[in-house]
């Protein structure tokens, strides 16, 4: 019986490997899990300006494409983040600044996603975080996990005909802001049309699966057992309370 | 999509909490984590008490990590000891996990509980912890991961052994699972064990015990004990608990060590103080007796 859930694998291997369609989608995953992370750990440490660190972020990855730095991690050493930072303090800013803009495109995955929101928390967090530049790059990894996860269980949902339960799930654990106390089951069941009991059915299978998810994000994004567990265990494990 | 801190915090929350519905408990919160499990406050609510919930860690989840986890309960159920924690229940939750209900004990690990202790005192508290592991063996099941952190002093005075999650039949066990450091080399070579791994396990909690600080002054004697207690050959070491136990208990009393062979003085000095005013009367009785002697010529 497997240990754990199916998993498409790890991209980390993937990206390092041979097969260049493989590696291009590895690549593209594994930056949008990183480069928010990457952005931001730059933005704390060296204190660099917006566009300054949006440009060291998109050379970083440029970095992973060209100069091979996957193939050289290895997991029993250090998890891949801590890599990765490490990566990033041993960038020559000047050096990277000088290639500039113009080798964006070189095979490197762009940074699609929404950066100014991430500039914007950044700059807020700046301002009254007392966060170390680790500590802000790992919350922007956590959240980019489960924000991947968030997006794969979205999609399986409504594959596999559960929007409802996507529905509830969303309502109940995703709308954070808008209600910052959880709805009552009873209001959710008025509001899709169902019952109390359904809705609390629905909510434990909805976490259960979406547990399942980030896990198997979690699995794609470490390359060896051992960091897979030691990922999971500071992403999601229960820590004694001081 | 980019999710906010406080959705980040509800989903990260949602996924280690453990879905308590259908079950008697109410959850009250985390309490600490350790080997496969979490453990959580909750309430027994048709009893009204506080029991201690583990559940498989969400990391871990999965069917072998269940199973480990009832093994472990099933472990616990089958040694009813003062020294032991009661288990009360054991299941699945509704998110899948498996989980046990335990008595919830309140208090410190040994190593926090020991400090600026005296040795006496610690001694003494080792002697407790020797208890429950002893019993245990003398149902067939050796603990593999005696260490400070898995000993707890409750807030009237009890000794618990915690964690059995790593317990195995006396003659089973074939993994080299364990804590570097506390695991004996046969169980860190991932041979089989038996109860002289608790033995090594013991002893090496010993040494950490006298090591809490402030460390108090440790006697040679006491030093011996725990180099037999975690010599590397199994055959080498003290054959059981009880044999273990004894030697420490010889060491409080001021009785010979046998894993140390103490000189003349040593001996004179450790006589002396175990016997200290029989000596001192039969000392006065010959000194009295040779003044005696000495005057009546």
């Amino acid at each position: 019986m497997a240990r754990f859930p199916e998993t498409r694998g790890s991209l980390v291997a993937a990206a390092a490997g041979g097969d260049a369609e493989a590696r291009s989608r590895a690549l593209g995953t594994l930056a949008d899990a990183y480069w928010a992370p990457v952005y931001t750990y730059i933005r704390f440490k060296a204190r660099r300006t917006h566009e300054e660190a949006a440009d060291l972020t998109q050379e970083f990855f440029a970095g992973l494409v060209e100069k091979d730095w996957l193939a050289r991690f290895d997991p029993a050493k250090a998890r891949l983040r801590t890599y990765f930072r490490m990566l990033v303090d041993g960038l020559d800013a000047n050096e990277w600044k000088a290639r500039g803009r113009a080798r964006r495109g070189g095979g490197a995955p762009m940074l699609s996603l929404d950066i100014d929101a991430v500039r914007g928390a950044y700059e807020a967090a700046a301002a009254s975080s007392q966060d170390s530049p680790e500590q802000a790059f790992e919350r922007e990894w956590a959240r980019s996990v489960f924000s991947m996860a968030v997006e794969r269980f979205r999609t399986a949902c409504a594959k596999d005909g559960r929007e409802v339960r996507f529905a509830l799930f969303s309502s109940y654990d995703l709308e954070g802001d808008a209600a910052p106390e959880r709805p009552r089951y009873e209001d959710l069941a008025r509001r899709h049309t169902t019952t109390a009991v359904d809705v609390t059915n629905q909510i434990a299978a909805a976490r259960r699966d979406f547990r399942r998810t980030v896990l198997d994000v979690l699995r794609e994004l470490t390359a060896s057992e051992a960091e897979f567990r030691a990922e999971a265990r500071a992403l999601l494990g229960v820590e004694a309370p001081p | 999509m980019r999710l906010s801190d406080n959705t980040l915090s509800r989903l990260r929350e949602s996924v280690r909490t453990p879905d308590l519905t259908g079950t008697r408990y109410h959850l009250v919160g985390p309490v600490g984590a350790g080997g496969m499990g979490a453990v959580f406050e909750a309430v027994d609510e048709p009893l009204g008490r506080h029991v201690a919930l583990k559940v498989v860690d969400v990391p871990l989840d999965g069917e072998e990590a269940a199973e480990a986890l009832l093994a472990e309960a099933r472990v616990l159920a089958g040694l009813e000891h003062p020294g032991l924690v009661p288990v009360h229940d054991a299941g699945r939750l509704a998110d899948g996990r498996a989980y046990y209900a335990m008595k919830l004990v309140r208090g410190r690990r040994l190593d926090e509980a020991l400090a600026g202790s005296s040795l006496p005192e610690r001694l003494r508290v080792f002697l407790r912890v020797c208890e429950p592991v002893a019993f245990a063996h003398a149902n067939g099941v050796v603990h593999r991961d005696l260490k400070p952190s898995n000993v707890m002093l409750g807030s009237f005075g009890e000794v618990l052994v915690l964690d059995w999650g790593l317990a195995r039949p006396v003659a089973g066990a074939a993994d080299a699972s364990g804590t570097p450091g506390f695991m004996a080399p046969e169980q860190a070579a991932g041979g089989p064990v038996d109860t002289r791994a608790d033995v090594y396990g013991l002893g090496a909690l010993l040494d950490a015990i006298l090591r809490v600080p402030p460390a108090p002054a440790r006697p040679k004697a006491l030093l011996a004990i725990v180099a037999r207690a975690r010599a590397t050959e199994p055959g080498a070491r003290y054959q059981d608990v009880p044999a273990l136990a004894a030697e420490v208990e010889r060491l409080l009393d001021g009785g010979r060590v046998r894993a140390y062979e103490e000189n003349v003085l040593e001996r004179a000095a450790r006589v002396v103080k175990r016997h200290g005013v029989a000596v001192g009367l039969v000392a006065t009785y010959l000194l009295v007796r040779g003044l005696f002697i000495v005057l009546r010529r």
